[in-house]
């Protein structure tokens, strides 16, 4: 008896489990949108989220959830290509989202093209943080390779945000050079003979330099040192701005194939062109990225001073090829150290 | 061959299913992925990947430091687990619950405590500067890092055989006219180290792959700083997974067979105990 009335009960759960979950799978679900970024975008895409929410909410009447996950951009582009079901893709450089089209086309091979400004609505630029006062006198590039200056930048091989350290600093030299190769590498090199530290990501980099105390110079996106400054103190860093420095397009694209799959493509594209709006190019400013709109650009002038700043494809002829020749095995950055 | 053996529980057939099932699952699968993906490599890829003086500096160093860390576990972890067991200390039982937090702490956090305390400007580490000692940012980073994170297992490991052993037996050996080296290395010593050697060779196969804390505390530099499983990581971060695997399943087959000689080892210390 004791076992029937098991029995019973074990089916009873279970139908009323069942026709719950059924119920609550037919119920009006918002959509959601997952985008997946970034380390330094969480702020950023936290306040764009909640304001494109109530746009379109405002729009079409339809609720929405948007989702974000954060880590190293490389990780995060392979995350995607592993199955995580991305919507959007915001990444820190174009040869991440390149990999998307390569690997298993779940973007077309023009996605660079299908949003204005090379699909990057926001720019940023590699910059110095120095010690308040800037006691070892940084002022340009050049500094850098003097003996008994401590540099500190992350580790190219990891760190997408380190290959845009090391492409500024190649370029700088190249353009200072007229386009002499060897004499790039040869300062490169001399820039790298002084760094001890090399972290494995861009936040990694700004703690050994900011916590641990070590070296003088950091190398960082400006949005970042934005940051540490406002986090952490002005009155004991400062941010000095190079002469000539890189143009850095954090690109992003709708994943179309997930997407599509998900009925949001229409959403993910609003979605990322509400970026371009004015009222996202606030919330970019805002968030120490530098917009695309020359007119909130110029609203925030003291913050953003006009650098001279060159792109990817003007002197690396793009990111594939970039990768390729500086942070492949073997390549440019591995013989600056095979070479000590 | 006769397996089933008699038992007075029943549903032998079952478990074995179970266990086999369970086994191919949660360990084969996975692990099959890696040698699948490795065989994608070409063989003079392979060799190439395998020969890399980077690479090879990183295996010296991965195993090098995971080796000296649990040599250093061996001692000192015997040392805390003869003390927590042979005498009675106030707050013992609290003192008792620190041995696991490096298993509970993430190790990214324990990295990033480690290297705040070693760094030039830490606690510890400005009072080495001087001295010319480089901790954090050195080798040396490395094996502290390695050395906290595996701790526990020594510890766990020989704590419940100490306290099978009375010390009515090393009485015994002291009334028998021992002196105490002897106790020490003829009695004590042998019933320990089958425990001694397993918690050991599980420190070292945990501190082999460990990232997370070490990558905080090793500053990453080419030939000098590099652990193996950074190496993998810039494999990834270049979409390389053939070249990433390879290196894994090298890792892999390495720790086995080391693995596999302790526990024969392990087998004959016991065999020779018994006789």
């Amino acid at each position: 008896m004791k076992r029937r009335n098991f029995i019973r009960l074990f089916v009873i759960t279970a139908l009323v489990a069942g026709v719950a979950a059924s119920v609550a799978f037919a119920e009006d679900k918002p959509i959601t949108l997952l985008n997946v970024s970034y380390d330094p975008t969480r702020e950023l895409y936290q306040e764009v989220n909640q304001a494109f929410i109530t746009h379109w909410k405002e729009k079409t009447g339809q609720d929405l959830i948007i989702n974000q996950s954060h880590g190293g951009s490389g990780k995060q582009a392979r995350a995607i290509l592993d199955g995580l079901d991305a919507d959007v893709a915001t990444l820190a450089l174009a040869y991440d989202v390149d990999q998307l089209f390569d690997r298993q086309r779940l973007i077309s091979k023009d996605w660079q093209s299908k949003l204005p400004d090379n699909s990057a609505p926001y720019t940023s630029t590699i910059v110095f943080l120095v010690r308040k006062g800037n006691p070892k006198g940084i002022k340009d590039w050049d500094d850098l390779v003097k003996p008994g200056i401590a540099v500190i930048t992350p580790n190219p091989k990891t760190s997408g945000g380190a290959r845009w350290n090391y492409l500024a600093a190649w370029g700088y030299a190249l353009k200072k050079s007229n386009g002499d190769e060897s004499k790039a590498k040869e300062f490169v090199t001399g820039l790298f003979k002084n760094v001890s530290v090399l972290d494995t990501g861009a936040r990694g980099s700004t703690t050994t330099f900011v916590e641990r105390g070590l070296g003088d110079v950091l190398l960082a996106w400006e949005n970042e040192a934005f940051l540490a400054i406002h986090e952490i103190g002005k009155d004991r860093f400062e941010i000095i701005v190079p002469s000539v420095s890189i143009l850095a397009e954090p690109p992003v694209t709708v994943v179309d194939k997930v997407a599509k799959k998900h009925g949001a493509a229409e959403i993910a594209k609003a979605y990322l062109e509400f970026l371009y709006t004015d009222e996202g190019q606030e919330i970019i400013a805002k968030h120490y990225f530098r917009p695309r709109s020359e007119a909130i650009l110029k609203k925030y002038a003291d913050k953003y001073p006009p650098i001279p700043l060159f792109t990817i494809d003007e002197l690396f002829d793009g990111w594939q090829k970039a990768q390729a020749k500086h942070f492949s095995d073997g390549g440019v950055f591995d013989e600056i150290y095979q070479a000590k | 061959m006769r397996v089933k053996q008699y038992s007075v529980l029943p549903g032998f057939g079952l478990t074995l299913g179970f266990t086999l099932v369970y086994l191919v699952l949660v360990a084969l699968i996975p692990l099959s992925m890696l040698f699948f993906k490795t065989a994608t490599m070409s063989w003079a890829d392979f060799w190439q990947t395998m020969t890399s003086a980077r690479t090879l500096a990183a295996f010296r160093l991965s195993f090098g430091a995971s080796f000296v860390s649990a040599l250093i576990n061996a001692v000192f972890g015997l040392l805390v687990a003869w003390v927590l067991v042979r005498y009675d200390l106030p707050f013992k039982k609290i003192i008792d619950a620190f041995v696991d937090l490096p298993f509970a702490l993430p190790t990214a956090v324990a990295g990033i405590c480690l290297t705040a305390i070693y760094a030039p400007n830490g606690w510890i580490g400005k009072y080495l500067e001087p001295l010319g000692i480089k901790t954090a940012f050195s080798p040396l980073g490395i094996t502290i890092a390695l050395t906290f994170i595996g701790l526990p297992f020594v510890v766990r490991t020989v704590e419940p055989v100490l306290q099978d052993l009375d010390a009515e037996i090393e009485e015994a050996a002291l009334s028998l006219g021992a002196n105490r080296w002897q106790t020490f290395s003829r009695v004590i010593f042998p019933t320990l180290f089958p425990a001694l050697l397993t918690g050991s060779a599980m420190a070292f196969a945990r501190a082999l792959g460990e990232y997370g804390s070490v990558v905080f505390i090793s500053g990453n530099m080419p030939f000098k700083t590099e652990i193996l499983p950074l190496i993998i990581m810039t494999k990834l971060e270049q979409y390389d997974y053939a070249g990433a695997t390879a290196i894994a399943s090298v890792m892999l087959v390495i720790s086995f067979i080391l693995l596999l000689l302790i526990n024969t080892l392990h087998a004959w210390s016991r065999k020779f105990q018994e006789v």
